[in-house]
């Protein structure tokens, strides 16, 4: 990468702080080995990159490709069956990699500090918060008693968090997620360090309080002249918040450099899919197709059936597949000891929506919103406390038992965790015949040629249906779930949170699947989820649920373009990436 | 689709290595990949080896044993203030009636088996049976059934089982039933709790969903998954019923004469003993403790290749 380059394209980040500066953090072939009763796994594979002062570095990659552990090793934290088996990690000119446990130890806090990935774990529970920051600060020597606490107020005031005096006295389950990680990230910088490494920071935070956790994060490092590395999975979060990029693949770092070059010029293969793959730079490049002028949206990016085939409104309307009208689901909450009453909570709040025939309908909100409740009342797995859902124009559920398995057999749903979506017990043949065995469908050979039929639309090796579910990838589990569900050919299929716990690349890849499916099979989806940038790709109608209620409802244009609520615009603003030039010529 | 051979390949590299990642279309289930892992495990080992070396001698206990379980060959040989020692005719010496110690340490073993293994079947089965109903219809059933289970278990287990066998009578029926009643509530609690987790998987959603009866979801899916801890909790159970019975059985509650080849048994009579002949309570006691000790190691060892949370890795 030539310096001249590096200097012209910095991203958000104003003057390139490279110039002339030695690094930081300068790390040299680096090479951590995992010991296992397997044998040996090598993690990372030489990585090599450089951090300067002041600088925020984003190591950006699916699971499994090693930036969690180059991290891990920067801070001396890897687990206890790893170990730094090459190169050097260089800060400040002493070389980590010999300085030992004890050495390293006693560098974090004082000049590497950490902001770890779930703030639901990482607060000691039993002790006070405000006690944990001024631990942090009295064992780094930096301030002790009255000072110390005095500083600790003023570290939580800086990372945000209102209140300070008073929440500095609760424990840890009296904050909320995003309380949690503003007090991780006051523990993280309560020392002054030089360097602060923020695991995935926000991934298990809401959208809309991921974006001012991370523009908190953004304004206090900036102003102490902190450098931050950065761990992400999602490229356009990184592109925004970082003025360099490691991408880096199976242990290895495939590509750095700038990151506005980067998104404009990958060199590397897998960069270039990780570009077209994540859901917030689609998303972006939706929005820059549709407004910049006359560009053609990329087929890839939008896979609403609507897109090639504009819908008739009045058509849509008048053949509703489901009909949800008035809704309400209220759960009783037991109260505390035995005379202790219970008081109700309500979920789902008057809620109308239909769901067009051949289309897909997308709710969105934040966890807590009801979206799910919405999606089990449409399965018949919970019954709403008021109102009714019709499909087809008959109950959900239906009246009697035959009703029920008529009714079953044309709604299915994928859910959100591969992992636990598939009986463990059964072998991939055994899940997917299941729903025939059970609907009587035609003879054992039938079953099996069904079987095969179904393995082909997913794209699945037949060699794979003598598996058992943990043998396989993620991506593949959905597969085989998105395969039963289809196996009893359902007009509707319910997606509850169906690509979120999957990586970008095989996220895009679940989507492609499931608009092709729909293109083939006319299916109807429901598509429940938290991601707007994946809602924008897939869906052809949206509902923006906030707290129980539908607060916004319409064609996906309508709403990205015209948000009318205040709640819906703060959802669009959280997705990563909206400020990004991907330099996208119009025309 | 187009984009399917690169999706292939990524498949292929986001596959989780470890014990799913071999090649072969030969699936590895649950139980294969734990008895995989159950050979690699140096206490497994030692554990299974004990349990086999107790099991086989157990059944093949008349070929090894070289005199009968009631026979006291050398009962011509028994003075007052001498019962003679290990010698070339008996291995491990004579007890105080002049029987063989080394066939009756042997016979005692199939009677400890078999006590522990009815014992713990009929603990398992009950158990099985009451958490069944708790676990798959919830509501009051549950409700009722895990009082009753809580009020069994608030009783000291050896208390209860001697009030059962005081109950029954003296034999050793009286002590396979006290003991398999004593494991009814911890079989039955840990049932009802594993299948109530269960109940709230995505799988056992996706399965009524598909228009499943309650009733087979509930055996086809439910209960299969949660027998894992129950396998484990019967293999930890057939320790405890080897000490129990013997425990019963020095007590006297088990029948049967004071020349009766069972380890509790022979500890009873050792007793007095003790200065002129400790090893007539030493061997009964070693046995005791090591075969609690296969029993233990071998079902820690299956908890722990059984156990979801280190399986994933």
């Amino acid at each position: 990468m030539s310096p001249e380059v590096a200097a012209t394209t910095t991203g958000s980040g104003g003057p390139d702080p490279r110039d002339g500066a030695t690094p930081l953090l300068s790390i040299r072939d680096l090479e951590v080995t995992f010991t296992t009763q397997q044998g040996s796994a090598t993690a990372v594979r030489g990585a090599s990159f450089d951090v300067m002062p002041g600088e925020t570095v984003a190591i950006v990659g699916e699971s499994g490709s090693g930036k969690s552990t180059t991290a891990a090793a920067v801070i001396g934290l890897l687990a206890e069956n790893g170990r730094v088996t090459g190169g050097r990690i260089l800060f400040d000119g002493t070389d980590l990699t010999e300085r030992g446990g004890a050495g390293i130890a006693r560098m974090r806090g004082r000049d590497i500090g950490m902001v770890p990935q779930d703030p639901m774990s990482n607060l000691n529970p039993v002790m006070r918060v405000g006690a944990q920051i001024v631990e942090a600060l009295e064992d780094n020597g930096v301030a002790r008693g009255e000072e110390a606490r005095r500083r600790t107020v003023e570290l939580l005031e800086e990372a945000g968090l209102p209140d300070a005096q008073r929440r500095a006295a609760q424990y840890p389950h009296e904050f909320s997620g995003g309380m949690r990680q503003r007090a991780l990230i006051a523990m993280g910088l309560s020392c002054r360090p030089r360097l602060l490494i923020a695991d995935e920071p926000t991934s298990a935070l809401d959208v809309t309080v991921q974006r001012t956790i991370l523009d908190r994060l953004e304004a206090l490092t900036a102003e102490r002249g902190t450098a931050v590395l950065l761990i992400t999975h999602d490229l356009g979060l990184a592109a925004e918040r970082a003025h360099r990029i490691v991408v880096m693949y199976r242990g290895e770092v495939v590509e750095t450099g700038p990151a506005a070059h980067l998104l404009r010029d990958p060199q590397h293969e897998y960069t270039k899919r990780l570009l077209a793959a994540a859901p917030s730079l689609a998303s972006r490049r939706i929005e820059i197709a549709k407004h910049g002028g006359g560009a053609r949206v990329a087929a890839d990016d939008l896979l609403a059936v609507t897109a090639d085939a504009p819908a008739d409104a009045t058509r849509a309307a008048a053949d509703a597949v489901v009909e949800v009208e008035d809704v309400t689901k209220v759960f009783r909450i037991r109260g505390r000891g035995l005379l202790g009453r219970g008081t109700d909570f309500t979920a789902v709040d008057r809620v109308s929506f239909t769901i067009p025939r051949g289309t897909t309908t997308a709710v969105v909100g934040e966890s807590g919103s009801g979206k799910s409740t919405v999606a089990r009342m449409i399965l018949a797995l919970e019954e709403p406390t008021s109102g009714t859902i019709r499909f087809d124009g008959e109950p959900v559920g239906g009246k009697d038992r035959a009703a029920e398995v008529r009714f079953r057999r044309r709604v299915q749903p994928v859910f959100q965790d591969p992992y636990s979506s598939l009986d463990p017990l059964y072998t991939i043949y055994r899940t997917i015949e299941e729903p025939l065995r059970a609907h009587g469908y035609g003879s054992a050979s039938r079953r099996r040629e069904r079987v095969l039929e179904l393995m082909d639309d997913v794209a699945l090796s037949p060699s794979l249906l003598r598996r058992y579910p943990a043998e396989l990838s993620g991506g593949q589990r959905q597969r085989v779930a998105i395969a039963r569900a289809l196996a009893l050919d359902p007009e509707l299929v319910v997606c509850d949170e169906a690509v979120s716990a999957l990586d970008v690349i095989v996220q895009s890849q679940i989507l492609h699947l499931l608009a092709d499916l729909q293109h083939r099979k006319g299916l109807s989806y429901l598509f429940i989820s938290h991601d707007l940038a994946v809602v924008r790709q897939i869906a052809d109608r949206v509902c923006v649920m906030e707290r129980g209620r539908i607060v916004e409802e319409g064609t996906v244009d309508d709403v990205f373009d015209h948000p009318q609520e205040a709640y819906t615009r703060a959802l669009l603003d959280a997705i990563p990436g909206r400020s990004l030039d991907l330099g996208l010529r119009a025309g | 689709m187009s984009t399917e051979p690169a999706a292939q390949a990524v498949v292929a590299a986001t596959a989780p290595t470890g014990p799913g990642g071999r090649a072969g279309d030969e699936g590895a289930s649950i139980w294969r990949v734990a008895a995989r892992r159950l050979r690699r495990n140096p206490g497994a080992i030692l554990g299974a080896v004990i349990v086999l070396a107790f099991v086989l001698v157990a059944l093949l206990a008349p070929v090894i044993a070289p005199y009968g379980p009631q026979e006291l060959p050398g009962r011509a040989e028994i003075r007052p203030t001498f019962i003679p020692g290990p010698s070339p005719e008996h291995l491990l010496g004579l007890d105080r009636y002049g029987g063989d110690l080394f066939s009756k340490l042997v016979w005692g073993a199939r009677a400890s088996l078999v006590i522990g293994v009815l014992s713990t079947m009929l603990g398992l089965l009950g158990g099985a049976l009451v958490g069944l109903l708790a676990g798959a219809f919830g509501g009051w059933v549950d409700t009722a059934t895990m009082r009753l289970v809580d009020l069994m278990l608030s009783v000291p287990s050896l208390l209860l089982a001697v009030s059962i066998a005081a109950v029954i009578g003296q034999s050793p029926t009286a002590v396979v039933i006290a003991i398999g009643v004593v494991q009814v509530p911890i079989f039955a609690r840990l049932l009802r709790g594993t299948m109530l987790a269960q109940r709230g998987q995505d799988y056992v959603l996706a399965a009524r969903s598909l228009g499943l009866s309650r009733r087979t979801v509930t055996m086809s899916h439910v209960l299969p998954n949660s027998l894992g801890p129950v396998i484990v909790q019967a293999t930890l159970m057939l320790a405890t019923a080897v000490i129990e019975a013997a425990a019963l059985s020095f007590l006297g509650l088990g029948g049967g004469s004071p020349t009766t080849a069972e380890w509790g048994r022979m500890l009873t009579a050792a007793q007095n003993e003790l200065e002129v002949a400790p090893r007539l309570a030493m061997w009964p006691g070693a046995l005791i403790a090591i075969t609690a000790l296969g029993f233990t190691l071998f079902g820690e060892a299956l908890r722990e290749a059984l156990d979801p949370k280190t399986r994933k890795r």
